[in-house]
């Protein structure tokens, strides 16, 4: 069986702050955990590579601080890496190192290739327009024009999401946490992107809420085939959803594996804690 | 070549806040041809989970080769191949089944063995016939098809992760302690249910802790205590029943 992932990331590092001779040779023994104590640099992701396949979930779990959200933000391009690659496998993009593009460049690929949704929906969604308006500016911005198609698509994943088709006019302000996750996740369905980031979805939400998000998540990706990973730091939550699982600690991936193996038979001290500290 | 064949096989577990390596198992052998039903005995504690465990990589195997002669990739050595191949391997060849249900929240029974079947690709219309088949064959009450499996009892949900690993036709099934903690009717049914498997030529690995109960439905015994396996008519002579 050969697969090429669709999403190849190497060696990817960030950092805040400039470093010091202190830490710059990166020698982790040097550091606190993952901040240099003598010039206050935080390394929030540091050297990882990781590969996505098609049509599978990635689960990474990890601590609060342990570069996750960091991680997601360095692929979205929310922010910038430090060093490292990735390779997106679509025919447009093959081979070439995204990090690297202009940054008009790495738009076109949050527009076209990309989903991505966020713990806090502020950040996903502009709260003061329509629903069915944030969709639509999704869609435009991955090349739409058709103001009754859009409509349509609109429609179908708002519907899909479980959001009354009388309240889609609504700005996302009024409604509830999970009912702004769920447009959030119609938004980022909307260019039916082949890659999806999910960042800390379901936390906050309470449990019935939280199984329908679930569900759709599951449901997305039987039907429409998209790979994503999907961070959070429910064991419960990644368990449901991921076939293969990284842990992460101080920026460093330290476990990864099935998910059920990672759950059942941990490798490392850290990982083994965090199991043995499952309700 | 055997469709499943067990060589030196091992098994440790490192428990790093103890600072100890515990040894779960180790110098297992066996092997298991095409259509065969190998049952696996031993007390509680003496590593039968743990050798189904790692067959399905739920468990990291240390030592030793599990050979499967697999559809997709030929004879791979089930403890070194990808974990890519791995979940190919579940998704179409490999089932493995307990009395534990691990399901999506608020899903139907019906659902859940549709589900199983609309992962490997098949259409809606035909992923919900036969999942009713499904759920029919294995005398899940129709009643409870579209009710959440929460509330359903031991020998219910062992019945419903039959339906979900089978209905997908795999190549092996793993039974991991199908008839752990059932009255005796209930095992009655596991026993026909294995029965019907075996018809449909499924080869089995499955563990028990009282082999009596299994007498004459075995084509082979593996004994954890002795390290043996036990063939053909010794097992259960002349106890069909």
């Amino acid at each position: 069986m050969h697969e090429e992932p669709i999403l190849k990331v190497r060696n990817l590092r960030k950092q805040f702050g400039p470093g010091c001779s202190h830490c710059a040779n990166l020698d982790s023994d040097r550091l606190e955990k993952n901040y240099c104590t003598v010039c206050g640099t935080v390394y929030a992701v540091r050297d990882v590579s990781l590969d996505l396949y098609p049509g599978e979930i990635l689960g990474i779990v990890g601590e609060s601080g342990s570069g996750k959200s960091t991680l997601m933000q360095c692929l979205y391009f929310d922010t910038d890496v430090a060093s490292g690659e990735a390779y997106i496998h679509t025919p447009a993009l093959t081979g070439t190192n995204v990090f690297e593009l202009s940054s008009q460049q790495k738009r076109s690929i949050r527009n076209h290739d990309y989903g991505m949704v966020y713990q806090n929906p502020v950040h996903g969604l502009k709260m003061n327009f329509s629903s069915v308006g944030n969709i639509a500016e999704k869609l435009i911005a991955a090349g739409n024009r058709n103001v009754g198609e859009m409509e349509a698509t609109s429609k179908r994943l708002l519907e899909n999401v479980h959001i009354p088709l009388h309240r889609m006019k609504e700005e996302p302000r009024n409604f509830s946490g999970g009912m702004q996750q769920r447009v959030q996740i119609a938004k980022a369905l909307s260019n039916n992107p082949p890659i999806l980031f999910l960042d800390e979805v379901t936390t906050g939400l309470d449990l019935s809420v939280q199984a329908n998000v679930l569900d759709l998540i599951k449901k997305i990706q039987r039907e429409l085939g998209i790979s994503m990973i999907v961070v959070s730091h429910d064991l419960a939550v990644i368990r449901m959803l991921a076939d293969r699982t990284i842990v992460m600690l101080n920026g460093e991936i330290i476990e990864q594996g099935l998910t059920d193996q990672v759950l059942e038979d941990p490798q490392h001290a850290y990982t083994q804690q965090l199991v043995y500290s499952l309700l | 070549m055997a469709m499943l064949e067990i060589a030196g096989f091992e098994k440790r577990f490192t428990i790093h806040h103890l600072n100890k390596v515990m040894p779960a198992i180790k110098d297992i052998h066996f092997s298991l041809e095409t259509g065969e039903f190998i049952g696996i005995v031993g007390k509680s504690g003496s590593g039968k989970s743990t050798i189904l465990k790692s067959i399905y990589r739920t468990y990291l195997p240390d030592h030793g080769k599990m050979m499967y002669d697999s559809s997709a990739f030929g004879v791979v050595d089930l403890a070194h191949i990808t974990e890519r191949q791995m979940l190919h391997l579940r998704k179409y060849e490999i089932g493995y089944v307990s009395q534990f249900l691990n399901v999506m929240p608020r899903t139907t029974c019906r659902q859940l063995v549709t589900n199983a079947l609309l992962e490997m690709g098949s259409t809606e219309a035909v992923a919900g016939g036969e999942a009713e088949k499904a759920l029919a064959h294995f005398e899940i009450d129709p009643k409870l098809w579209d009710s959440y499996p929460n509330t359903f009892s031991g020998g219910e949900k062992l019945r419903l992760n039959i339906a979900m690993a089978t209905v997908k036709q795999p190549r092996l099934l793993l039974l991991d302690e199908p008839t752990a903690s059932l009255d005796q009717q209930s095992k009655m049914k596991v026993r026909e249910i294995i029965e019907k498997l075996k018809l449909n030529g499924t080869t089995l690995v499955g563990i028990f802790h009282d082999i009596e109960f299994m007498e004459g439905l075995c084509d082979k015994v593996y004994d954890m205590q002795t390290r043996k396996l036990t063939v053909g008519e010794k097992v259960g002579v002349g106890a069909e029943s």
